[in-house]
């Protein structure tokens, strides 16, 4: 377990400091998979049918269905690397070791009062939130924003795995599809964020602004 | 039996209407499903037996006021509907706004979309399991989504894709939240369940579930629409079909509120009420206030009843952190909001059919050119903003008598003055548009786009008079469950 925790936040790291868009997805589908296995090996070794069902679907939807959408969603749009970051690559991995301390701290402070979750799932678990959060702010473009949804999802998961939560099969099941649902749609949007705009850069979705309205008119005042 | 069927007949039925090719069969179908629904609520909230420990799904005084607002409103929506789609076009058209082509998604995507947004937001408000109730208030927003997209245009793929990313953000943080509360449950026998909650309520670790509250606040307050997580409501309110928005607006929200209410009752009989209560009032001020700032210089009506929704929120979250009086002040406004909110929402839509256009500056003499929806935009202006006779006079004053008992002068003075800054700004755009004179003559309006409203604006007025006897038993029965006066 120890080994997959330490894969899963460096596949965090890697994410952050690599530009090139298709193999961030790649990365997230390895997540997928890491996380598939997780509840497998967290609760070895009696595994129940339940168990086997939501590894096996976790894998299926996160590791792969998703990650083939992103795939097609790229494919139809022209981009190819995500550009222009509004926090640089090198500066991301520097922010990405203080959100590593970040996630640790967080994983002390949990432990100092009670629980029996092991410690380096959790300090990971803790890392995918907030790097998921990290990059939904400081990328430009939509896809990477559904992605960083998806590694934010996983790390949520990851906490209730390491917390060993046994929500009911069907709670389980329902937090997966709604996942899932919702990763689609974004795919979904995405598909007539390119047709609609031409990119899918998020900074120019501004038409419905109030605020940059006001700063507009403000500058003509101003010229 | 009841509470399966109030899920499972939207579902049912929204999953034929992908199916259904025929639109009056579709049609119908629609307005089954939506009647079917209202009397089962209305059955449901009237006989509710008590819930066995552990049940996942159960109605309470708080969840039966809910239901049946949302039931009467989606039949509304649904009426109006009729004549709403009747008037969409089929064909590709320019947009008034911006000239990008409207491309409405074919009716059966947006019948099945409506009636499974009903589907879940019954769902979200009848469980009492607050992980499945997570799960319900999440598939709202995948519901809705589409929804909002119905015309296809820039602007609305725009106000979608931030709903969908902020709001699944918000809401995962909220699932953060809901493991946080299984920490501050202490032994072997974890529940999720409300009953198991409330039971173990004195042996929660505080500390665990001060955390849990913060998370869950902030999660389903993005939902919800309070400041500063409020961004992506103005857009997808005023974007959306004015018949969805009307749900979202009147329903949905109410959603999101409840789950926050769940948190606050299990906080409050854990002994800390007064924790919550104060982010919250904390929360709804600032709502109130942001809200009265971009009201103020508004110059899109659908925008400007958006952030009166925002206000709104606001209020209700003041009026549940307070507590005492407040919160039966609180769930009466959410009942006066969510009917008033929905039949503004439809008169916009008869304004935008009427004058192609949600720039206020461009509409004069509303009530010459559309009479009824004319008299109603005033009448809506005037019930929004809590004028006498109308219900929200009484819930907001109810709420205000909340903050003046506990002697909360700051919360008196600041709730009063944006109340008033809302009202200034309101009716400074509203009365402009539907007095003047204007260059249209005045038009006969279809029965199905009128009918809802009116009966909404009744309602509202009804309220303002004479509180019906079920409903005072149920609201102040709501009010003791999170720790109100026993009357």
């Amino acid at each position: 377990m120890d080994i997959l925790s330490v894969l899963l936040i460096l596949s965090c790291l890697f994410l952050l400091g690599s530009s090139r868009l298709h193999v961030a997805i790649r990365v997230v589908a390895a997540q997928g998979f890491l996380l598939g296995i997780l509840p497998v090996v967290r609760s070895m070794p009696d595994i129940t049918a339940g168990i086997w069902i939501l590894s096996v679907s976790t894998i299926v939807s996160k590791g792969l269905v998703l990650p083939w959408l992103m795939r097609v969603c790229l494919r139809n749009s022209e981009i190819r690397r995500e550009i222009e970051p509004f926090v640089g690559f090198g500066a991301s991995l520097l922010c990405g070791t203080g959100l590593l301390a970040l996630a640790v701290w967080v994983t002390i402070r949990m432990r100092l009062t009670q629980s029996e979750a092991p410690a380096v799932l959790m300090i990971s678990s803790f890392f995918l939130v907030f790097v998921g959060l990290f990059i939904m702010v400081t990328r430009r473009k939509a896809i990477t924003q559904s992605l960083a949804y998806l590694v934010l999802e996983n790390g949520v998961y990851g906490v209730g795995v390491g917390m060993s939560l046994d929500f009911p099969f069907v709670v389980e099941l329902g937090i997966l599809l709604d996942v899932f649902v919702g990763v689609f749609l974004m795919g979904n949007l995405l598909f007539h964020l390119d047709l609609e705009f031409e990119h899918m850069d998020v900074d120019k979705l501004t038409e419905l602004s109030d605020l940059s309205e006001s700063a507009a008119t403000a500058g003509e005042e101003n010229a | 039996m009841l509470l399966p069927l109030i899920i499972l007949v939207p579902t049912a039925a929204g999953i034929a209407s992908y199916l259904i090719r025929s639109n009056p069969l579709r049609r119908a179908l629609w307005f089954g499903a939506a009647a079917t629904h209202l009397v089962l609520s209305a059955l449901a909230a009237t006989s509710s037996p008590a819930e066995p420990l552990g049940t996942w799904i159960g109605l309470d005084a708080l969840s039966a006021i809910f239901l049946v607002l949302t039931s009467t409103l989606f039949v509304g929506a649904t009426i109006y509907g009729f004549g709403y789609l009747n008037r969409e076009p089929v064909a590709p058209q320019p947009d008034s706004e911006d000239g990008s082509l409207i491309k409405n998604e074919p009716e059966p995507v947006f019948t099945g979309g409506i009636l499974l947004l009903l589907a879940t937001m019954s769902l979200a408000i009848v469980s009492r399991h607050l992980a499945l109730q997570w799960v319900a208030i999440e598939a709202t927003t995948l519901a809705s989504a589409p929804l909002i997209y119905f015309h296809r245009t820039r602007r609305s793929l725009e106000a979608a894709w931030k709903y969908l990313i902020l709001c699944s953000v918000g809401i995962a943080v909220a699932l953060l939240g809901i493991f946080f509360i299984l920490m501050a449950m202490q032994g072997e026998h974890r529940d999720l369940t409300l009953a198991a909650l409330l039971q173990q309520a004195g042996t929660l670790n505080h500390k665990w579930l001060s955390t849990a509250f913060i998370f869950i606040l902030v999660g389903y307050g993005t939902k919800m629409g309070l400041a500063p997580l409020h961004t992506w409501l103005p857009d997808a309110h005023s974007e959306a079909p004015s018949p969805v928005s009307a749900l979202l607006s009147g329903a949905l929200l109410n959603c999101a509120f409840l789950g926050i209410l769940r948190m606050q009752q299990v906080c409050a009989a854990a002994g800390m009420a007064r924790f919550g209560g104060d982010l919250l009032v904390l929360f709804g001020l600032l709502s109130m206030g942001i809200a009265g700032v971009f009201i103020l210089r508004q110059t899109d009506y659908k925008r400007m009843l958006a952030y009166s929704s925002v206000e709104h929120m606001g209020i209700l979250a003041i009026g549940v952190g307070l507590g005492g009086i407040g919160l039966f002040g609180s769930f009466l406004h959410a009942v006066n909001h969510s009917v008033v909110k929905a039949m503004l929402f439809l008169t916009a839509g008869n304004l935008m059919a009427r004058f192609h256009t949600k720039d206020t500056a461009k509409i004069q003499g509303a009530c010459r050119a559309l009479p009824i929806s004319g008299v109603l935009w005033v009448a809506g202006f005037l019930a929004i903003t809590g004028s006498p006779p109308f219900g929200t006079f009484i819930s907001e004053f109810t709420i205000l008598r909340a903050t003046i008992e506990q002697e909360r002068w700051i919360v008196t003075g600041l709730y009063s003055l944006f109340l008033v800054v809302v009202f200034v700004g309101m009716s400074a755009i509203v009365l402009k548009m539907a007095l003047g004179k204007s260059q249209e003559s005045p038009t006969r309006e279809p029965w199905t786009t009128v009918l809802a409203p009116l009966v909404f604006a009744g309602i509202a007025t009804l309220l303002g008079v004479y509180l019906p006897g079920p409903l005072l038993d149920k609201l102040n029965l709501a009010a003791q469950l999170l720790g109100g006066p026993v009357q």
